[in-house]
């Protein structure tokens, strides 16, 4: 195979169909940014709930009463609540935590928020159970076991919370992944038509290459590099509007709940990881596609 | 080398076959002329001998290939062995007539240094040394066959396939490439040319099979264009 002479055809190919290999390489730039975009919230999503897996806590909330007479949970119903609680399948470890210990730790969390400790009373603050789950996902049995029992204010259940968010960030995942999908099929139409466009515009050369007894691999491939060089330009492109929309937006709109630790950024690595996708992406999605429409379409 | 063994070729848009129950060898180093009016079966006979086309019944024998029944893959390999000339040249416009030829080669996988040994000689061996860096727009019609001929024969096929060669040349330049192919002939390649010319059948004296509708209605050894008509 002489990779110089079907390299010299490849580009004669993509310089006569200009118009159509840009419109090509737009469409299929575009599909995969959409597609990057998709795989970055997906990342997003997984870093999240690795992130807070470990930490998620269901807080048994003690009513008013044991909060202010039993700061050890010596006594009943408090320490009825604990040897419960540690008695129930599927818990790792429960922490007794006073109104004491509580309000130092309120303190601490909202030490940066000077005002809102000034009206802060320890009083407001319940002694609380923090139960930690082998699967964070079943804090259900906490809440049905042990809410409304003798000195239960209540069950807290942090998961329920992050549940809602990730539902949020998984809906906007697809629709994201949506429209790459039909931008993609519009990509796909695209390839097809400018490999018969392009098959046409060189029916005389691939006349003669079947007549001179040149292999069907030999005809095609031309055709099918021009495709795949196309669509690795279109990921090329892709790659660079996601750096552009990460610079430029999303690191604005985000900022804030970067900084505060709630969602975690959106890192030039995470591009970096999710770019191979994109490109292994193009590169099967214009060959196969060429290879479709070759046998279909174009008798070479 | 050829042979056709009751080879029939029924079109599916046609009740009428194009060839009809043909049977027929050809020698190599022959040089045979294929004649018989428009419709007759001529272009339907060589694009079975490229493989352009499976025979309906009957078998196709070129060289070693049993054409009907080889696979797609080996298809190639037929067509390397096989040049092809035709009336309208079918020169690349935008490839000189060095880079016309060559082209014959690479998109067969030769390697550049056989090309640039091989180019230059079938050019002169076609007569168009000096004109190699030229664009077909610039050649007269005699000088594009000739570069064609050069295509066809670069890679030294076995058998020469000519549809009317001649069809677009004034009868002197016809004589020209004539000559031209009765060169190629001598260096033992077979020749099958099919053409309308009766000046150039008369003159050269050489075998004649004549078609009409599918069917061959005259084989001669030395044959002339109107005989038996």
């Amino acid at each position: 195979m002489r990779t110089s002479f079907v390299f010299s055809e490849v580009v004669t190919g993509l310089r006569r169909n200009v118009t159509m290999t840009i419109a090509m390489i737009l469409t299929t730039a575009i599909s995969l940014a959409l597609l990057g975009g998709g795989l970055l919230v997906v990342r997003m999503v997984d870093k999240m709930q690795a992130n807070y897996a470990g930490k998620l806590e269901v807080s048994v909330l003690l009513t008013n009463d044991v909060s202010a007479n039993d700061k050890d949970c010596t006594q009943q119903p408090c320490a009825g609540l604990r040897s419960a609680l540690e008695q129930t399948s599927g818990v790792e470890t429960v922490v007794f935590q006073n109104r004491d210990e509580g309000f130092e730790r309120f303190k601490r969390i909202f030490e940066a928020q000077p005002e809102l400790l000034k009206l802060a009373r320890p009083e407001a603050i319940p002694a609380t159970f923090r139960v930690k789950l082998e699967d964070p996902d079943r804090t259900d049995v906490i809440k049905q076991a042990f809410e409304g029992k003798p000195g239960v204010k209540g069950v807290d259940d942090q998961s329920k919370f992050l549940e809602r968010f990730f539902e949020g960030l998984n809906g906007l995942r697809d629709v994201v992944l949506i429209l790459a999908l039909i931008q993609a099929f519009a990509a796909l139409l695209l390839i097809s038509n400018t490999i018969q466009v392009s098959a046409f515009t060189r029916r005389v050369e691939v006349g003669i290459m079947r007549l001179v007894g040149a292999t069907r691999w030999y005809t095609q491939l031309p055709f099918l590099i021009e495709a795949v060089v196309a669509g690795i330009i279109g990921a090329v492109c892709a790659v660079g509007l996601l750096v552009l929309g990460k610079a430029f937006f999303i690191d604005r709109i985000t900022r804030n709940l970067t900084e505060s630790g709630i969602i975690p950024p959106v890192g030039y690595l995470d591009i970096l990881i999710v770019s191979p996708w994109l490109f292994l992406t193009a590169i099967v999605i214009a060959a196969t596609t060429g290879y479709v429409t070759l046998r279909l379409y174009v008798r070479l | 080398m050829i042979r056709l063994e009751h080879v029939s070729k029924v079109y599916k848009t046609s009740t009428r076959p194009a060839l009809d129950d043909v049977s027929v060898e050809m020698e190599k180093g022959e040089f045979v002329f294929l004649i018989g009016p428009s419709g007759s079966g001529k272009s339907t006979f060589l694009r079975l001998l490229l493989r352009e086309e499976v025979p309906t019944r009957g078998r196709v024998y070129v060289s070693n290939f049993d054409v009907a029944k080889m696979s797609r893959r080996r298809v190639p390999r037929l067509r390397q062995s096989i040049g092809c000339v035709f009336q309208d040249f079918r020169l690349l416009p935008t490839k000189t007539v060095a880079e016309n030829v060559a082209f014959a080669l690479e998109v067969i996988g030769k390697p550049r240094n056989t090309i640039v040994k091989v180019v230059p000689e079938v050019l002169q061996l076609v007569g168009l040394d000096g004109k190699e860096d030229r664009f077909p727009t610039e050649l007269s019609g005699g000088e594009q066959q000739r570069v064609a001929i050069a295509r066809a024969f670069v890679n030294r096929p076995l058998v020469l396939i000519a549809d009317e060669p001649t069809g677009n040349l004034d009868p002197d330049t016809s004589q020209d490439i004539m000559l031209l192919l009765e060169r190629i002939n001598r260096t033992g390649t077979t020749v099958i040319m099919a053409t309308h010319d009766h000046g150039i059948v008369d003159s050269m004296r050489r075998r004649v099979v004549e078609l009409s509708f599918g069917k061959v209605v005259r084989d001669d050894a030395r044959g002339v264009y109107g005989v038996g008509r």
